[in-house]
């Protein structure tokens, strides 16, 4: 093996690129779940995203229109689970598989025209200064827009659950949907939005695996990060910096052992390709590992129907 | 002279749900700074009631009149913003979110976080309710909890002030501590519309009481001038029968626990510290205490949910602390939890089954691991026909019955499998007085029979009839059990805990 094959400045430098897809995905599953739904769809609407986007942005030639339609395939996708779920009130891990089942062979169909078509190119930011420091500047500032986006949106959200009403409210739904209902919220509408948002972000997560990380249209191209993304959102005790500890941990150690394998290191490649799961998982559990912690930060009414019965 | 103008006319409301008339054609008048009881049993329709007043739910019919003005509520919020404000009995508060955030979401246009605390502090003091607006409400008792809901509602600076069951989980002196604040309130104009069932708190406090029967109103009057007995038989609208005692003789110790300390198992839990109790055959241990004191986890450790050291609980001498609750069932201990659907009884399943669950170990039910359906059959009907079970069979399920019926059907099953210990926790919760009257009975004929009864429950007038000791759970610890014949009502709420911290109302500004 050589290890000196391995150029670690463009590691680093990927590893941003690599986290964005489950930071965006994981992001959105922590308001649904912070709102009391669990849509194990993720997966589903991440690659519905995917073409959406990718189609979009093909035939427009524009990568923001494409993203723009990510979000919104991604947002339409997580309403027929909001609409089954919170209105006619079925079970949310059954939907939820569902949703997954049903996004992977949607995009399939609409992929059809799409396989082995090169997108139109996302620019990738230069910022005066900041770009050119050495080393750090190509490890942290030259990367395309929507890496500093998500960025941006985990403290947006961060700073909406904390700090405002309506975080607060919707930290309420999820908390105990009754009491809620109980003190005039609109429970099911709150919820609809909060899946509506986890949907979008899902889709972006999905085009951004298509548009600019790798970047072309393959069916099932998003091979689990939707359930990673999920996982995140649990071990990551729903709280959003963590989330980015998952997503970038994860992203570092895919990048590190595509790297490894092309080194030509002595592991089996199976063992390899697995890594980024088991280690993200061990990391998380241990980090969440006191239970009484846990348990305080999980939305009390987590995957619970509501219904207005009285 | 001229009457004043009521606050609040309630006329001809009528509410029906399917199959059933939630309220037939109610009404009543609040006066301004009245302090006005609705008084009722279980699905009588009061909290149907309240809630069509509160903006929860629509009336099919009738009207509404607040301060001369049409009032028709389509949501809490314009309730709220014509004055009305309400506490309620269950699920309105965040147990994960702290006090003042508790408190935000109850307004229409909360403050920023510093000055509503500020506001908090002010208002808890004037009323004697301290309270610390950062303090997360799992972390609360009871009768915090219960302040935090008044104070919610104290800064909308309500004109009516509707209080559901509120002292269901207060102690002796915390409720006198309510009262004061209640009578400062109406001293002050508000009017207080206060829902209960317990008659001696409604003459100690209440003006005029409307009694709801069936959804309708049956009776107005003025408490003060009314016997409790005859409240309750309008209430209940039949004489009722007194829970009737046999002299009976003491024999050797069934149960014993001791020095028990036990972790809780959930966050919110209550820790056990070295519990300490026995009870003999023919004896009823009565054990009071606000909810959440310890309750649960003492039945659970009795029943063998939770394992504890093999000799903290000893059953007729013989060490059981690590046995499961089949292992103990079948050496004569067996337990009715307070939770009857999903805990005493699973909801979806018949009676027959609801009767195998836990009669299988002693009944014989089963036979190399093959259910006798026969047997459990005749088993259910026997606990239908001895506990007057109203069910049309035993084919039905657990949750079609209604709370009482199937709270008879649970202690009942457990009864008729001749047990040496049973362990009951809150067996009249959310029950009508008749059959609050046979399941008292029943505990006490068990006893007359030999068997040793530990009851939990919140109701001090229901152990103080049933128990012959009276011990009491207070922040998981349990006191030295006293004999109930005698007791005091201060001397049992000084057991509980007395006022915790609470301070009386400073009356004047």
């Amino acid at each position: 093996m050589d290890l000196s094959a391995i150029n670690w400045l463009l590691l680093l430098a990927s590893l941003m690129v690599a986290s964005t897809p489950i930071l965006l995905a994981a992001l959105g599953e922590l308001v649904v779940e912070k709102a009391g739904v669990l849509n194990l769809g993720v997966e589903g609407m991440m690659i519905t995203g995917a073409i959406c986007g990718f189609a979009i942005a093909v035939e427009t030639q524009s990568p923001v229109m494409g993203f723009f339609a990510a979000a919104l395939g991604g947002a339409v996708l997580s309403l027929i689970f909001g609409i089954l779920t919170q209105v006619l009130l079925s079970n949310q891990v059954a939907t939820g598989l569902a949703l997954t089942l049903f996004g992977l062979g949607l995009s399939s169909l609409l992929g059809q025209g799409y396989i082995g078509i090169k997108p139109p190119l996302t620019a990738k930011l230069h910022i005066p200064y900041l770009s050119d420091i050495p080393y750090l500047g190509q490890i942290l500032f030259r990367h395309d827009p929507l890496v500093y986006f998500s960025l941006i949106l985990v403290l947006v959200v961060w700073l909406v659950l904390k700090f405002t009403r309506a975080g607060l409210v919707l930290r309420a739904v999820g908390e105990n949907h009754d009491a809620a209902h109980a003190l005039g919220f609109k429970v099911v509408r709150i919820r609809l939005a909060a899946i509506a948002f986890g949907g979008a972000c899902a889709g972006l997560g999905g085009a951004y695996l298509s548009l600019i990380r790798v970047p072309q249209w393959t069916e099932g191209m998003t091979a689990g990060a939707g359930w990673i993304a999920l996982a995140i959102v649990v071990f990551a005790s729903w709280k959003p910096g963590r989330v980015i500890l998952g997503a970038y941990l994860f992203g570092g150690v895919t990048v590190l052992q595509l790297n490894l394998q092309a080194a030509g290191l002595a592991i089996p490649v199976e063992y390899l390709s697995m890594s980024p799961y088991l280690i993200t998982i061990l990391v998380l559990v241990i980090m969440s590992a006191d239970r009484s912690r846990a348990a305080l930060n999980a939305p009390g009414c987590l995957g619970r129907s509501f219904h207005a019965s009285s | 002279m001229m009457k004043p103008k009521p606050l609040l006319a309630i006329e001809d409301l009528t509410k029906a749900y399917p199959g059933v008339v939630a309220n037939n054609r109610v009404s009543f008048e609040i006066e301004p700074g009245e302090v006005h009881a609705l008084l009722g049993e279980n699905g009588a329709g009061k909290s149907t009631l309240v809630k069509m007043i509160y903006g929860l739910v629509r009336p099919d019919a009738g009207r509404m009149t607040l301060k001369g003005e049409p009032f028709e509520p389509h949501e809490p919020r314009a309730a709220r913003a014509a004055g009305v404000a309400m506490v309620f009995q269950h699920f309105s508060l965040f147990e994960a979110l702290n006090v003042a955030e508790n408190i935000a979401l109850g307004m229409e246009n909360a403050p920023p976080q510093r000055q509503l605390a500020a506001r908090i502090t002010e208002v808890s003091e004037t009323y004697g309710l301290p309270l610390d607006p950062d303090r997360l409400v799992g972390d609360l008792s009871a009768g915090e909890r219960q302040r935090v809901e008044i104070i919610r509602c104290l800064l909308q600076d309500p004109q009516l002030l509707i209080m559901d069951e509120p002292t269901s989980v207060l102690t002796p002196q915390e409720v006198e501590i309510l009262f004061q604040t209640l009578r400062k309130l109406s001293a002050e104009g508000t009017s207080i519309l206060y829902i209960s069932h317990k008659l001696e708190e409604i003459r100690a406090l209440c003006e005029t009481a409307t009694i709801l029967r069936g959804g309708k109103v049956v009776a107005t009057c003025d408490p003060r001038d009314v016997s409790a007995r005859s409240l309750a038989e309008m209430m209940v609208g039949q004489t009722l029968m007194q829970p009737s005692r046999a002299r009976r003789e003491m024999g050797p110790v069934r149960l014993r626990i001791k020095d028990l300390t036990l972790a809780p198992a959930n966050p919110f839990g209550t820790r056990l510290k070295n519990i300490s109790l026995s009870v003999q055959a023919g004896e009823i241990l009565g054990i009071g205490g606000v909810a959440g004191n310890g309750q649960d986890e003492l039945l659970s450790v009795l029943s063998g949910e939770v394992h504890t050291k093999k000799g903290a609980v000893e059953l007729n001498g013989k060490p059981i602390g690590d046995l499961g609750p089949n292992e103990r069932r079948a050496l004569g201990l067996l337990a009715a939890p307070e939770e009857r659907l999903g805990h005493a009884a699973a909801p979806d399943m018949s009676l027959t089954e609801n009767a195998l669950l836990t009669g299988w170990v002693r009944k014989r039910l089963s036979r190399r691991g093959f259910l006798n359906w026969g047997k459990a059959r005749a088993f259910a009907e026997e606990v239908i026909a001895d506990f007057d079970v109203r069910t049309p069979g035993p084919a039905n399920a657990a949750r079609a019955l209604s709370g009482g019926n199937l709270q008879k059907f649970v202690i009942g099953r457990e009864i008729l499998q001749a047990p040496d210990v049973l362990v009951v926790n809150q067996p009249t919760w959310g029950v009508d007085a008749s059959a609050a009257a046979a399941i008292r009975q029943a505990l006490l004929d068990l006893a007359a029979s030999g068997a040793a009864v530990i009851c939990i429950s919140q109701d001090l007038d229901e152990l103080m009839e049933i128990s012959d000791n009276f011990a009491a759970l207070n922040g998981g610890n349990l006191t030295p059990p006293r004999p109930a014949k005698g007791l005091s009502v201060d001397e049992i709420g000084l057991m509980m805990g007395g006022a915790h911290d609470m301070e009386a109302a400073h009356v004047e500004p």
